[in-house]
C-alpha cells in the first residue's frame, strides 16, 4: 500500500472575488522511500496542495476527495486526530526559515517541542535529542548554541534548524515547500544536499514543491506539473524532463534562461498570463495561451494519456502536437 | 579615445556597527574594499555574487542613494558625489533604477500615471500635456496601454508591474538603469517576458543595464561583461560566454558548480 493516496482532490476557497477552485481533481500517490516533486508558477495549487495534506487550510475552504495517509482518511478529520500527524508523522520544512522559526524561544526549545508534545518528553530528553538533530543537520558547535536565538544564524543555519525541527518526531512523510528559494546558490546546494540525505538514510518520502526545474531535477524521481489548480502532466523526473509532452511543460522549459547560452538570443515566452482561479476557464486551463488550442480544449478537461514509464500528460493535442515536433 | 558612461573607482564602503561595549572601538563591516570597473554606453555589465558580497552596496553607491567612505563614481565624466543637491538632481534624469520588488516599489495610493511620470516631475522641466504624452510613450515602451495609466497598482499582476517601475526608469531617457534583481520575484514565464523587454529596450535606446543578480543565466542572457563580487571586491570580471566556461577564481567555480544542472540524476 502507498504511504499517500491522494485520490481527485478538489479544494474550493473564498476569495475576495468570489468562490474558486483552487484545486480541480488531483490524482497522485507516493510510495514509501519516494520522493516527488511539484513544479509550477504562482497561483497552480501547489502549496494548497500540500497544506490540505497537513489539515492547514483556512477554514472556509471546503475539500472533496480523498487523502490516504498510511491507510487513514485525511480529508474530513477533526482537528485532533490530525495535531497527531501534523509535526509528528508528517514534516514541513518552510520557505521562509526567519519566519518559521519563532524569535523569542532557544533554537534547544523550538526544536525540541515536537517530541515534549507527541512523545511526551521530559524538558532534558527534548533538549538531549535537539542536540542530536541539530549536529545532524550540520549546526558547528551545537552544544554551545542550544540556547541561542533564532537571530544569531545565519539564513542557511536558520533553514538546518527548521529540517532539524521538522525530522524530530522521525515522520515517514516530509514536505519541503521551496526551502531554498530564500537562499544564496552555494548555501542552496548544501541544504538539499542535506534534505537528500536525511530521506535516503531514514528512508521518509518527500514532496519538493518549487519553481526551479534544475532543484526539482537534482532532487527527486517523480514529478507533477501543476497548472491552474490541475496536474498537466506528471511521471518519473527523467521521462518528464527527456519528453516535455505537455505544451505548458514545454512553454516552462523554454522560457529560462539558460546558462552558457549565446547572447542576444529571445527567450521563449508564454502568451498572457496566468488565469486568475476566480474566472479559471471550464475545459483545460491553459487553453487560450497554448498554441495549440483548439475549440475542444476550451469547453471539456482533458483526460489523462498515459505514455510508458507511467508517465501521464492531461492534452487532447498530444498526437498533432508530436507530429508537428517531427515535420 | 571617449570616457566611458560609468567609472568606479576604488569604492570603499564601511558602515558602523553598533557598539559592543560602552568604550571599546565601533565594530565596522566593511561592505565594499576597493572596487572599480567601467561600462561603456550601450553595454550592460551584471554584478554577481551572493547575499552580503556588497553586489547591492554598490548599486547604492552608484545611484547616489549612499555615500562612498572612498573613491569616486563618475556618470558621463562627473564625479556624482562631488554635485550639489540641485546639479545631483538634475544629473539623476541620466540614471535611473529598478529595484527587486514590484509590490514594495510603487506606491498603492498613486495612479499609474503619477508613478511614471514622478521622475520628470522632479525634472520640474515639462508641461503637463508633454508629462503626459511621455508617460503614455514610457507605458506603450514596456507593452501597457495609454489607458492603464488611470489605473492604480494593484490593478496589475507582478510582472506587469516591474514594467511599469521599467516605464519610470526610461521615461527621463536615461542613459544607465541600475535593476537590484529585477526578476527574482517573478515566475518563470513572466520573468522572460520581462528580460526580453530589457532586452528590446537596449536595442531601441541604447540604454546600459548595470544588472546586479544572483542567477547567472540571468546575467548571462542581458549583459555583455559579468563582474563577480566576493567579500567587497571584484574577485573576476569578463565576457558571461567565457567567464563561465573558463572561471579562474575559485569562488567563481563554486558559484557555477552550485547552479543545479538540468539533467535529472
Amino acid at each position: 500500500m502507498a504511504l499517500l493516496e491522494v485520490d481527485d482532490l478538489h479544494i474550493g476557497l473564498q476569495t475576495q472575488r468570489g468562490p474558486a477552485e483552487a484545486v480541480r481533481g488531483i490524482s497522485f500517490s507516493l510510495e514509501r522511500g519516494q520522493t516527488l516533486g511539484i513544479v509550477g508558477e504562482s497561483g497552480c495549487g501547489k502549496s494548497i496542495t500540500v497544506m490540505s495534506l497537513l489539515g492547514l487550510l483556512p477554514a472556509s475552504a471546503t475539500v472533496t476527495g480523498s487523502i490516504r495517509f498510511d491507510g487513514q482518511e485525511l480529508v474530513g478529520l477533526g482537528e485532533q486526530a490530525m495535531c497527531g500527524i501534523r509535526g509528528n508523522r508528517i514534516g514541513m520544512i518552510f520557505q521562509e526559515p526567519m519566519t518559521a522559526l519563532n524569535p523569542v524561544h532557544t533554537i534547544a526549545a523550538q526544536v525540541g517541542e515536537p517530541l515534549r508534545l507527541h512523545r511526551g518528553f521530559t524538558r532534558a530528553q527534548a533538549r538531549q535529542e535537539a542536540l542530536a538533530l541539530l549536529e545532524r543537520v550540520g549546526i558547528p558547535d551545537a552544544r554551545a548554541k542550544l540556547d541561542a536565538y533564532p537571530h544569531q544564524f545565519s539564513g542557511g543555519q536558520r533553514q538546518r534548524i527548521g529540517i532539524a525541527m521538522a525530522l524530530a518526531c522521525g515522520p515517514d512523510l516530509l514536505i519541503a515547500d521551496e526551502p531554498t528559494t530564500a537562499l544564496d546558490v552555494t548555501v542552496q546546494k548544501q541544504i538539499l544536499e542535506l534534505i537528500q540525505g536525511i530521506v535516503a538514510e531514514r528512508g521518509m518520502s518527500l514532496i519538493l514543491i518549487s519553481h526551479d526545474l534544475g532543484v526539482i531535477a537534482h532532487t527527486v524521481s517523480r514529478m507533477l506539473v501543476m497548472y491552474g489548480g490541475s496536474v498537466v502532466e506528471s511521471g518519473p523526473t527523467r521521462a518528464v524532463f527527456a519528453q516535455r509532452a505537455h505544451p505548458y511543460t514545454q512553454g516552462l522549459f523554454a522560457a529560462r534562461p539558460v546558462l552558457g547560452a549565446p547572447r542576444g538570443g529571445r527567450l521563449a515566452t508564454i502568451p498572457g498570463s496566468v488565469p486568475e482561479l476566480v474566472d479559471l476557464p471550464p475545459g483545460c486551463p491553459f487553453a487560450g495561451r497554448c498554441p495549440h488550442t483548439i475549440e475542444a480544449c476550451r469547453t471539456t478537461r482533458p483526460p489523462p494519456s498515459r505514455l510508458p514509464d507511467d508517465h501521464a500528460v492531461r492534452c487532447i493535442r498530444l498526437e498533432e502536437i508530436a507530429a508537428e515536433a517531427v515535420a | 579615445m571617449t570616457a566611458p558612461l560609468l567609472e568606479v573607482t576604488d569604492l570603499v564602503r564601511h558602515y558602523a556597527l553598533p557598539r559592543e561595549t560602552l568604550f571599546g572601538p565601533v565594530p565596522k563591516v566593511q561592505a565594499l574594499n576597493g572596487v572599480s570597473f567601467s561600462v561603456e554606453a550601450g553595454r550592460s555589465l551584471g554584478i554577481v555574487g551572493e547575499s552580503g558580497s556588497g553586489k547591492s552596496t554598490i548599486a547604492r553607491l552608484v545611484m547616489a542613494l549612499d555615500t562612498p567612505t572612498s573613491g569616486s563614481v563618475r556618470l558621463l565624466g562627473r564625479d556624482l558625489h562631488a554635485l550639489s543637491r540641485a546639479e545631483l538632481r538634475a544629473a539623476r534624469r541620466d540614471f535611473q533604477m529598478v529595484f527587486q520588488d514590484p509590490y514594495g516599489s510603487l506606491d498603492p495610493r498613486q495612479t499609474v500615471a503619477r508613478i511614471v511620470a514622478e521622475p520628470l516631475e522632479a525634472q520640474a522641466e515639462t508641461g503637463r500635456a508633454e508629462q503626459r504624452e511621455r508617460t503614455a510613450e514610457a507605458l506603450a515602451a514596456v507593452g501597457l496601454r495609454a489607458n492603464d495609466m488611470d489605473k492604480y497598482p494593484h490593478e496589475f499582476s507582478g510582472g506587469q508591474r516591474q514594467r511599469i517601475a521599467i516605464a519610470r526608469a526610461l521615461i527621463t531617457r536615461p542613459k544607465l538603469i541600475v535593476a537590484d534583481e529585477p526578476v527574482s520575484a517573478l515566475d518563470v514565464s513572466v520573468q522572460a517576458q520581462v528580460l526580453n523587454l530589457m532586452q528590446d529596450l537596449q536595442q531601441q535606446f541604447g540604454v546600459s543595464y548595470l544588472l546586479i543578480s544572483h542567477d547567472l543565466a540571468v546575467v548571462n542572457h542581458l549583459c555583455d561583461d559579468v563582474a563577480v563580487v566576493w567579500k567587497g571586491r571584484i574577485v573576476e570580471q569578463g565576457a558571461p560566454e567565457q567567464l563561465f566556461r573558463e572561471a579562474q577564481h575559485p569562488y567563481t567555480r563554486t558559484l557555477l558548480d552550485a547552479v543545479p544542472r538540468m539533467n535529472p540524476s
